[in-house]
């Protein structure tokens, strides 16, 4: 890697880094108690939580920090914290 | 996807990340962003990656608001100025104290900027110290609890009154646990010609002690107590208020924050609520909350 | 011939010398004595004779803040300051270089507080010699107005992209009524071309400008800021040939010399004392004495090779510093040029004098009193450095 002068970088480029490593608890997603909402993918705070075709939603477990907050706000509980296992 | 980019080091459950990809998502591509130095701009731009989808630049401390006008200046002398937004995002303590004076001169100048305040009370970059915008009685660590302290002495700047004064055209106060509400006074705030200014309240997980889950929780105790009015204000004139329905007591927002424990704790401390919870009610008088 | 002289104050000639090279943004706030250039600009553009936004802002700070921001956009920007004001502006001139921002400065040189004082020495853009910027002293009025299309073409070369001030003592030259060529509008453009960068802040391709360096990358950085310097050292002298060419007036490139070839006793100095000291030396020479000069036009980056070549036969160097590091008892010249012998086949001896501080006028027999000390030398007695215009009845 060649520096650019400037200290110019790429835009969006942090995503080289994968911050689910950081995840000490991981949101478990139940689409049965789900309503669609959205509020899971407006608060996060990576912005990983994405709706898929159904109108569901998923995290991207590669960056999630699972910090927790969706699950939290989950209008109808349907987002739990589960330990991370090996 | 937002155009604020995942694998930035905030922290988990970060208010800031909250605020700046609901910026981005009000605005969309056409806009620059400036930020001053503080936990946003360190935790997007570790070199050599940046989190953001826009164009954006990060000089100094105090300096973001004198950026941004030169931006738009230039972009007005290269004949570029359309439609695109100039915005600048800072924390509290870039805003109420060290850039100060940069902001009053870019409002007074009048350039089509719009300065956004990521309020977390304190520097939290540096580590939790307190600033011009820590609220009465947070503990931090250069204003905390002790022996013969309740912590923070002093009340919060009033920063929108202050920018008010300058002639703004709009100003707003926000919240990131009111994210639609939060993103319509954004854009809103970009549309408007001149210097526009949105100051959003933004729990802080790790500098006012709370789980990270709760960031969101938080922020909206700080309305529903009224220990955060959420109002706009058009050429100086209060145009919009967020009414409570049922007023919560200061403490169900204080008990959830390690850094207000103290006041249960200590010894006279039920006493110096009662000043806080005096807080909220002029605000509600002051603003007709309810 | 085209050219024609007229009779202007110097800060009209670098004002009317900034109008011609056409920046899209002014960011300044008033400072004696750089007033009258922002002044004079300002009428420019109130007369609509300039296309660019002219910001009063609320201090030198502000000012060159939203300069980085201007010319990150990919503008072309100015502004003028002095002494306090550029002690002020110190934080942003380590950032504009290390974007590597080409911002052009006039510099309106001025002494520091306490106590205050408005007049001219040179402590103000000396004591930002560390910061990266490029700088640049001129001697009268029309290297002043010469220097800022010379400065720019530098500064915005791609391969410097580095920040410039080009230095100008206070009221000697920018209160002063010289006759001058105002630069033509027409040459200008010819020598002058537009400043078109790679990265800008645009939409279109949404870059990040000044991102968080660690300890991995940051060494790298300054690196390339040095190599900056190293190119800029080459350059300055092919711009200033280049200029020559085009309107037919020279100043030296880093340096410039007077009677120096075979002289024994050389003068360092920089700004508008060289005028005086080609007088001195004049009258010297009528005299016999082997006396000579050697002008520093470029201080940054420091023409270490430049002066080491050009020092024939000296057997003593003199040099004059209108500033001091304070607990160094000496000025920043004499460290610079006697760092840069050290390591020399040629290693002369050099006497630091220290004079002309806060605006004390520097004449031609104090010129001559230091020629004088300076050959006690070959008796065998050295002075280091030394105040040479202590008033003896204060000190």
């Amino acid at each position: 890697m060649k520096l650019v002068i400037k200290t110019v970088v790429k835009p969006g480029s942090t995503r080289a880094n994968k911050t689910g490593s950081w995840r000490s608890f991981m949101p478990v997603f139940d689409h049965k108690l789900c309503s669609k909402c959205g509020i899971c993918a407006i608060y996060c705070p990576e912005g990983v939580v994405y709706k898929l075709e159904n109108g569901f939603f998923e995290p991207d477990y590669d960056y999630c920090k699972g910090c927790g907050i969706c699950a939290n706000e989950c209008p109808k509980k349907g987002i739990m914290m589960v330990l991370e296992g090996k | 996807m937002s155009l604020l980019k995942p694998g930035h080091r905030g922290c988990a459950g970060c208010c800031d990340a909250l605020a700046g990809k609901f910026v981005l998502d009000a605005l969309g591509e056409d806009c620059i962003v400036v930020s001053p130095t503080g936990c946003l701009e360190v935790f997007t731009t570790p070199y050599p990656e940046s989190a953001w989808g826009v164009p954006w630049i990060h000089s100094l401390f105090e300096n973001a608001a004198a950026v941004a006008s030169g931006v738009e200046a230039a972009f007005k002398a290269l004949g570029k100025k359309n439609n695109t937004k100039i915005i600048a995002i800072g924390g509290d303590g870039a805003t109420l104290d060290i850039g100060l004076q940069a902001i009053s001169g870019a409002f007074e100048r009048g350039h089509d900027i719009t300065y956004i305040c990521v309020d977390n009370e304190a520097y939290m970059n540096t580590g939790v110290q307190r600033s011009g915008a820590t609220p009465l009685y947070a503990s931090t660590t250069t204003s905390p609890a002790g022996k013969v302290s309740f912590g923070n002495p002093l009340h919060k700047k009033n920063m929108p009154a202050i920018i008010a004064a300058h002639g703004s055209p709009y100003v707003a106060t926000a919240s990131v646990s009111y994210a639609p509400d939060m993103m319509k006074k954004v854009k809103k705030a970009a549309e408007i010609k001149g210097p526009t200014y949105v100051h959003v309240h933004a729990p802080c997980c790790t500098g006012w002690k709370f789980d990270g889950s709760k960031t969101i929780e938080v922020g909206k105790l700080a309305v529903e107590t009224a220990l955060w009015p959420m109002y706009e204000m058009e050429n100086g004139v209060v145009t919009n208020v967020r009414k409570l329905k049922n007023r919560k007591p200061v403490e169900e927002y204080l008990k959830i924050q390690g850094r207000f424990k103290h006041l249960f704790a200590m010894e006279g401390g039920t006493g110096e609520i009662k000043k806080i919870q005096a807080i909220a009610d002029w605000n509600v008088k002051h603003f007709g909350l309810e | 011939m085209r050219q024609r002289m007229v009779v202007v104050e110097g800060s009209y000639a670098v004002a009317y010398a900034v109008k011609v090279c056409r920046p899209n943004v002014i960011s300044a706030y008033p400072i004696t004595p750089q007033t009258h250039i922002v002044e004079d600009l300002s009428q420019f553009v109130a007369d609509g004779e300039m296309n660019c936004e002219y910001m009063n802002v609320e201090s030198e700070f502000s000012a060159i803040s939203a300069l980085i921001g201007a010319s990150a956009s990919g503008a072309r920007t100015y502004s003028s300051t002095t002494s306090q004001g550029l002690a002020l502006m110190h934080e942003a001139l380590f950032n504009a270089a290390g974007m590597r921002l080409p911002i052009v400065m006039t510099v309106v040189n001025r002494a520091l507080s306490a106590p205050i004082n408005i007049w001219n020495d040179q402590q103000d853009s000396i004591s930002q010699r560390d910061t990266g910027w490029i700088q640049l002293y001129a001697e009268d009025v029309q290297e002043s107005a010469d220097m800022v299309p010379q400065i720019y073409k530098l500064s915005e070369d791609e391969d410097v992209l580095l920040p410039s001030m080009s230095c100008m003592d206070g009221f000697i030259l920018s209160h002063v009524y010289e006759p001058v060529i105002l630069l033509e509008q027409d040459l200008t453009d010819e020598f002058l071309p537009s400043y078109d960068p790679e990265f800008i802040l645009d939409p279109k391709n949404p870059m990040s400008f000044g991102a968080f360096a660690d300890p991995s990358t940051y060494t790298e950085f300054r690196y390339k800021q040095e190599k900056a310097m190293e190119t800029a050292l080459i350059k300055i002298e092919e711009i200033a040939n280049e200029f020559s060419d085009r309107f037919g007036r020279y100043y030296g490139g880093l340096i410039d010399s007077y009677a120096l070839d075979d002289a024994e006793i050389v003068i360092m100095a920089m700004g508008s004392v060289i005028g005086t000291i080609k007088d001195t030396i004049d009258i010297l020479r009528s005299e016999g004495e082997s006396v000579g000069l050697l002008k520093i036009r470029s201080f940054r980056p420091f023409p270490a090779d430049a002066i080491r070549k050009a020092l024939n036969k000296a057997k003593v160097i003199i040099t004059i510093d209108k500033n001091i590091s304070l607990g160094k008892n000496e000025g920043a010249l004499c460290t610079e040029v006697k760092a840069c012998l050290y390591n020399s086949d040629n290693r002369v001896p050099v006497i630091g004098f220290m004079m002309g501080h806060g605006g004390r006028d520097i004449p031609v027999n104090m010129i001559i009193k230091i020629i004088n000390k300076a050959k006690l030398v070959e008796k065998g007695i050295f002075i280091e450095s030394e105040f040479a215009d202590l008033r003896e009845d204060l000190a």
